[in-house]
């Protein structure tokens, strides 16, 4: 833990970057405002008016905090202002999205690993895939949806994230499943061990940390499909409509909350990852 | 029911054809290797269309691939000004912005042990973050046209080239930097001729990754506000009037784009990067 100073340096430093952003962008309106109205303000005045606009091309850290503190705490969690409520439906769609793209990954990556003819042939197209941005195919995907009757919103989001984090596992898992060495399958061999069981007992159990590093990549991005999911079209719920929502309609500070509220739920989710990670291989004599 | 039949005696004899290329000895040759992917991306386009044709299906769900075919010859004009506007102006600018000022921040970062501590877990947070969502704020900042696309990627692109250029600017050894020392090159000596070209590997896997951040940002961007042009504009609005074929004909361009850039990033990571092992054999 040795790295916790400069990483709070670095922190502090990029707040008073966004302390200076905001007095710099905010000014302006500040400096107009007085001028229609005939008065000269002093710069600290101008600086506490930057900080205090309640339309603010940027928001000043606190402020945005300050939202963020009045949208969660002192919201009741049922409340379509509270961004526990809303962040509870992008995690749903987020946990659904990413538990379809884990298994969509781990089944492919099984069948690579043990038939060529899928490596062959579906390898290549898994990493085209990729290069597609798929927010391309997100409007379409929502309203497909809506035209075959599913009305549930879930879905949409929930397939659009899966396609976001079913690589990284893909990737991950057909590395982790080749990772035992020759010698090793050998001796499974000679144990005259089924290939079932090589699977459960070899392949397996040293593909687990392959597995979590990709898990924390995937999880991630299945977040982010569930944002962009949110994003395009009229969604009324989740953060990603949040952002939309603040930007058509409310102030400005309700996207950056919203926003700050996305990163809290990224971390947590990658850290919860990384704990289950640690808890794992500690009880399989993994942990380095 | 002709239609069904066809695509599932097409779909067997490709399976059939694959499997026995992929057991006989020449799976690994060149040409099977092209062959085998190119019979199965062939394959499902056969079967979407006949499983469309054949079920009946209405072209507003899925129109079948020729019909996406007609409309992206026909519309050529159209998708070449949105794809000028969003993956030229927008995306790419922005990559080569973005690039940049990650590349000239990775290296004074790398001046100062304290910087690298503290920027590295906070650029690997960053880079895990959902930073699409930004994008509204900056088309609100720099307006309806491509610059605000361009910013967008900026930021999207900025933190993965940041993290893999700090890590690859920390991968010689000791051993070659006393070489150099030895050579009498100094600072800049060194990091021109010995530490970015061994940085370039882990620079290029941070340039690839940013190509799709790149296309996405500027597409996404689009939702929030652009001219009456533009892929992401282009395929919401034609998605909302239920016209999936253009939908479809600006996905073709999507991926065309997406894969084409990323090739020729590998291109040039095979060029740049030709003494490394993974590009060898």
């Amino acid at each position: 833990m040795k790295s916790i100073v400069p990483i709070l340096t670095v922190v502090a430093a990029i707040v008073a970057i966004w302390y200076a952003g905001a007095f710099w962008m905010n000014s302006k309106w500040a400096l107009e405002q007085a001028e229609r109205n005939g008065v000269e303000l002093s710069i600290g005045e101008v600086f506490k008016d930057a900080m205090t606009q309640e339309r603010a091309i940027l928001p000043a850290p606190h402020q945005v905090v300050a939202e963020l503190w009045k949208t969660t705490v002192e919201q009741k969690i049922t409340s379509k202002r509270s961004l526990v409520f809303h962040g509870w439906v992008t995690l749903h769609a987020t946990l659904w999205g990413f538990a379809l793209g884990a298994a969509v990954g781990l089944g492919l990556a099984i069948s690579i690993v043990y038939l060529r003819v899928m490596d062959m042939s579906v390898m290549p197209w898994a990493i085209i895939s990729q290069t597609i941005p798929i927010v391309a195919i997100a409007p379409m995907i929502i309203v497909v949806m809506t035209l075959i009757g599913v009305q549930e919103r879930l879905v949409p989001k929930a397939i659009i994230s899966a396609y976001l984090c079913f690589f990284p596992i893909l990737v991950g898992m057909v590395k982790g499943l080749r990772s035992p060495d020759m010698m090793q399958l050998d001796l499974m061999k000679t144990y005259s061990a089924s290939s079932l069981q090589s699977f459960w007992k070899l392949r397996l159990p040293s593909s687990m940390p392959y597995l979590f590093t990709s898990m924390k990549i995937g999880i991630a991005a299945a977040l982010v499909g569930t944002i962009v999911g949110e994003l395009p079209t009229g969604a009324l719920r989740g953060l990603g409509a949040r952002i939309l929502v603040g930007d058509q309609f409310g102030p400005p500070i309700r996207i950056w909350s919203a926003l700050m509220a996305a990163s809290i739920l990224a971390g947590a989710l990658v850290a919860t990852v990384g704990l289950i990670q640690r808890i794992t291989l500690k009880r399989m004599g993994m942990a380095r | 029911m002709i239609w069904l039949a066809f695509g599932l005696a097409f779909w067997l004899a490709a399976i059939w054809v694959n499997t026995s290329i992929a057991r006989s000895p020449a799976h690994s040759q060149r040409w099977a290797r092209v062959f085998v992917p190119t019979l199965f991306g062939v394959t499902v386009l056969v079967v979407w269309e006949s499983l469309v044709r054949g079920l009946g299906v209405s072209p507003i769900i899925l129109p079948p691939p020729t019909a996406i075919a007609t409309r992206f010859m026909a519309a050529r004009d159209i998708l070449w000004l949105d794809f000028v506007q969003t993956a030229v102006k927008g995306g790419l600018s922005g990559y080569l912005i973005g690039c940049v000022a990650a590349f000239v921040t990775a290296i004074l970062v790398d001046r100062s042990r304290f910087l690298q501590q503290g920027l590295l877990p906070i650029g690997n947070f960053v880079a895990a973050l959902p930073i699409v969502g930004i994008a509204p704020i900056l088309v609100k900042w720099y307006g309806f046209g491509w610059e605000s696309k361009s910013a967008v990627v900026v930021v999207m692109v900025f933190f993965p080239i940041l993290i893999n250029a700090v890590q690859g600017l920390k991968e010689t050894d000791a051993m070659q930097r006393d070489l150099m020392r030895t050579y009498a090159a100094g600072y800049w000596k060194t990091l021109l001729k010995l530490r970015i070209p061994a940085a370039m590997p882990f620079v290029f896997n941070g340039l690839k990754v940013a190509t799709t951040l790149a296309l996405i940002g500027a597409i996404v961007a689009e939702y929030f506000g652009s001219p009456i042009y533009g892929m992401g504009f282009r395929i919401q609005s034609e998605a909302g009037r239920l016209s999936m074929d253009m939908v479809w004909a600006e996905i073709v361009v999507a991926a065309l784009a997406g894969s084409a850039f990323y090739g020729t990033v590998t291109l040039m990571e095979k060029i740049v990067t030709f003494w490394h092992p993974s590009q060898r054999g």
